[in-house]
């Protein structure tokens, strides 16, 4: 496959930057996303050309360090799965791919396609955990959870924290992420002691981290990795009015 | 140089509780007057972080990720054990332990081991009050699963993602010690050098790798807790920043490796596609417990796999292990893969590949219950291959994936520089030859929340600490060469890139210090390796500078230290003349191909210290003494 890559480039988050257009021969239709811009790499440093940073670790759809617009779409044009994962038999020969970072006000670019996410690492500090001082847990069995309220839980707790919903959101809202923290706390037993306090802290500091408001578009949910759902927003609204009147 | 594993006087199953005990204790009010550097932020560092900064040590924990959360235990799927015998199959903390040992081809400390299969049931108590969403079965209670190496069900799990549930617990407690204040976290930084000052471990030297600023940390003790070294050989299940720099820097200042020939070569793993494959994905062992694993028993049939009938077809695995079947541990069931694809059965256009089944279990349980348990891991096969598992078999094949070596410990985890604690994969310590499925999360966890908490205390309570300054000149000294090391990286300015020398690296070390190793293969690979060192250093092209982010100077230091630690793991293979768990020697094996262990001679752990660049390290063995799990053949006929 022969393609034209138009990618964000920006020395540090200073500078202004600008598209670059690339073209780049024999692709294979099996390679990953993250593979192909190796061989961009590649063949930038043979030319002298700085390559192209970008955030990248496990490369299985787990970790959430990549992260890219891919025309338009964050993690590409498929859904479900994270930028590693997606294979380049989802384009055509002769395609142009235009490749940027998030584009988040909290988020600023630091190099390249590599964004500075730490706005996510200061809400889960501020309550996005149960207090459990190692040692002082009963047995496992003590508490009993239902099998389906445990895979509800599951399925919040599944989110990698990538920022995709807040790059896919025209506000720039990380209710998604918040509201998957919260559920899947709010949803077991453990979590109940701190469930109020948890809820008022972490939107406080998501509103103080500069992030937008939830105008329910939908946007985050379509474009998550980890598919989660916005049901969980609404379960957040429920906790964060419950204890707000309290 | 005498090695002192430290391991407590008394009955294995009291060593522990015992040494608890003795082990002097910090005062809650001083604890604040210590402080101490954790670098690496998965299980053992994470869970180490939150612990010490709850117990009111002043923590400051460093790591090369965006955030702590995606350190690469976040990427392991199918379970943890521990010996909570829920299923009432015969489980107990005795029986881990013996399996361990057992399955680490009585290559591990007996007391370590025992000590990790005691606290294994701690873990998932610890676990379950963090919230962590364990399967449950319809009761509300725990449900489990089988792994490799038991005949009991003792692997607790959460879908495919017990590693990334597991972290995000430990990331969650140490979330709420950075938010208290407790813990200093510097995320997007890269331990460089390692201090000692007067014989201890007092700090370290790290580059923000924002800005480039390469800075000086002191503390009273440090923690490496960086992970496994399987990157060496360029492909492999590890993440693409996982690196051996922390651990190396630290064997260059006098720790010393213990086994670094011992490495984990995973049975399932998706095969490798063509030139640009950057790394390999793991399929969860889990996925043997109703997967089966089957080649053509004719070398030239060239049918689709759903064309070859039953007769035709060779459960290798089954055929020859009829009691563990498809669940054998994983260096006999990579060896037999290798061994079928050897004899010319492997499947794929690659020819280095087998099935791996799920027709008879989807038609005996259904393809929903299938989905359930798998189906994120179908999906992932799925979206990496193209091809849909529920109707054609996998093709997998094995892959590195766990490095058992690491820094030598001692009961204590401390390594043999006084204030250097060495956790998680990154030590040598608990699975011997070869790590049993779902144990390295368990081990992460055990030394993390349960061992360092009592150990690190230990060790400070005895006193002897001066009080630290930045200033002193071991930190100038180490910053001095940490610079040094960046300059040359950059002067260099050859014609081959970082990459280059990685894949060149890892070919030797896949080639002839890969599943199967001999002799002459491995005179080979030493000598290679420092071919390629060699030039990597006349002629690596690390374009950019320091002073921002350069991905191609971070991966250019680790690639350089990859360099010396291929030789390294050569030369301990080439020293071990038995074959054991994941170290197989091909002039060491039995007439049915299985491996010969030769307890007269090599019943110890290999220990190399640094001797200088110029000079070949030197090995010191630990004697292992087997006082409880008496050393056989291992069978698992």
């Amino acid at each position: 496959m022969k393609l034209t890559l138009k990618i964000w480039r920006q020395k540090d988050s200073k500078s202004k930057g600008d598209f670059s257009t690339y073209e780049l021969e024999s692709v294979s239709p099996d390679m990953s996303f993250l593979e192909m811009l190796d061989i961009l790499n590649e063949k930038l440093i043979s030319q002298n050309i700085d390559p192209v940073a970008f955030d990248h670790d496990c490369r299985e759809g787990i970790c959430g360090s990549c992260g890219v617009y891919i025309n338009g779409r964050a993690h590409g044009p498929k859904r479900g799965i994270t930028a590693c994962q997606l294979h380049m038999r989802s384009f055509k020969d002769g395609d142009t791919i235009w490749v940027e970072p998030w584009r988040a006000k909290p988020f600023p670019v630091l190099k390249d396609l590599v964004v500075d996410r730490s706005p996510l690492d200061r809400i889960m500090q501020s309550g996005g955990f149960i207090s459990a001082r190692t040692g002082s847990a009963p047995d496992a069995n003590a508490v009993l959870i239902d099998h389906d309220t445990a895979e509800l839980a599951m399925d919040a707790a599944a989110c990698i924290g990538c920022g995709a919903c807040v790059a896919a959101c025209k506000n720039a809202s990380a209710m998604l992420f918040v509201s998957a923290k919260v559920s899947h706390f709010a949803l077991l037993p453990q979590g109940h002691p701190e469930r109020e306090a948890r809820v008022l802290n972490m939107v406080a500091q998501m509103d103080k981290e500069g992030f937008g408001a939830c105008t329910n578009t939908g946007a985050c949910e379509a474009e998550c990795p980890k598919s989660i759902s916005i049901t969980n927003i609404a379960r957040l609204n429920r906790e964060y009015l419950k204890a707000s009147f309290k | 140089m005498k090695l002192d594993s430290k391991i407590p006087e008394g009955h294995i199953s009291e060593k522990w509780y015992k040494h608890r005990f003795q082990l002097k204790l910090v005062n809650p009010a001083n604890k604040r007057k210590y402080s101490v550097i954790i670098v690496g932020t998965g299980l053992a560092g994470g869970s180490a972080a939150a612990t010490l900064a709850e117990l009111g040590y002043n923590v400051m924990a460093f790591c090369y990720q965006d955030s702590a959360r995606r350190a690469h235990s976040i990427a392991a799927q199918g379970g943890i054990n521990a010996a909570k015998n829920y299923q009432n199959d015969g489980d107990s903390i005795y029986r881990l332990f013996y399996d361990t040992v057992k399955g680490g081809d009585y290559r591990a400390r007996e007391a370590n081991v025992h000590r990790l299969a005691e606290l294994s049931v701690n873990i998932i108590d610890q676990c379950v009050a963090q919230g962590v969403p364990f399967a449950r079965e319809y009761s509300g209670y725990l449900d489990n699963r089988s792994f490799g190496g038991a005949q009991v069900s003792r692997t607790f799990y959460a879908r495919g993602q017990t590693g990334q549930q597991l972290l995000l617990g430990a990331y969650s407690a140490l979330s709420k010690q950075i938010g208290l204040g407790n813990v200093k976290m510097f995320p997007r930084h890269e331990m460089l050098e390692l201090v000692v000052v007067n014989g201890r471990a007092r700090g370290i030297i790290a580059r923000d790798m924002v800005t480039g600023e390469i800075k000086r940390y002191a503390a009273d003790a440090v923690l490496l807790a960086t992970g496994g070294y399987g990157n060496v050989y360029y492909l492999s299940t590890n993440a693409k920043g996982s690196n051996t720099t922390a651990i190396w820097r630290a064997y260059k200042k006098g720790a010393v490796f213990g086994n670094p020939c011992f490495v984990q070569i995973h049975p399932t793993c998706i095969p490798v596609s063509g030139d640009h494959q950057s790394k390999l994905t793991l399929m969860s062992e889990s996925l043997r417990n109703d997967g089966r694993v089957w080649v053509p028993k004719s070398p030239d049939d060239s049918r689709k796999p759903s064309e070859i009938p039953e007769e035709d077809r060779d459960y290798f695995l089954e055929r020859k292990y009829p009691s563990f079947g498809n669940l054998v541990p994983r260096d006999v069931a990579s060896r037999n893969a290798k061994q079928v694809c050897d004899d010319g059965k492997g499947v794929g256009s690659s020819k280095l590949a087998v099935y791996l089944d799920f027709r008879d279990a989807i038609k005996r349980l259904g393809k929903p219950k299938i989905e359930e348990k798998y189906g994120n891991l179908f999906d992932m096969y799925e979206q990496i291959t193209a091809e849909n598992p529920y109707n054609v078999p996998m093709r997998i094949f094995p892959a590195v994936h766990y490095t058992m070596g690491g820094l030598w410990v001692d009961y204590n985890l401390m390594s043999n520089i006084p204030g250097l604690f060495v956790l998680g994969e990154a030590n040598f310590s608990d699975h011997g030859a070869n790590r049993l499925g779902a144990s390295a999360l368990m081990q992460g966890l055990a030394d993390g929340y349960f061992v360092i908490p009592y150990t690190l205390g230990g060790y400070l309570a005895e006193g002897g600490l001066d009080k630290i300054s930045t200033e002193h000149e071991e930190f100038g000294n180490a910053e001095a060469q940490t610079r040094e090391r960046i300059n040359k990286l950059l002067s260099i300015k050859g014609t081959k890139s970082v990459d280059h020398y990685h894949k060149a690296l890892g070919k030797v070390m896949w080639d002839n210090v890969g599943m199967s190793r001999n002799a002459k293969g491995l005179d080979e690979a030493i000598k290679q390796i420092k071919e390629i060192r060699y030039e990597f250093w006349q002629n690596v092209k690390v374009l950019g500078e320091n002073e921002e982010i350069n991905q191609s100077l971070e991966k250019a230091g680790r690639v350089a230290d990859f360099l010396e630690l291929g030789e390294l793991v050569a030369r301990d293979a080439l020293q071990r003349n038995e074959s054991c768990g994941g170290h197989f020697r091909e002039e060491y094996q039995t007439e049915e191909n299985e491996a010969r262990r030769d307890d007269e001679n090599f019943s110890y752990v290999g220990a190399w210290e640094y001797k200088g660049d110029d000079q070949e390290p030197e090995m010191h063995k630990e004697n292992l003494a087997f006082e409880y799990v008496k050393p056989s053949q291992r069978s698992y006929k």
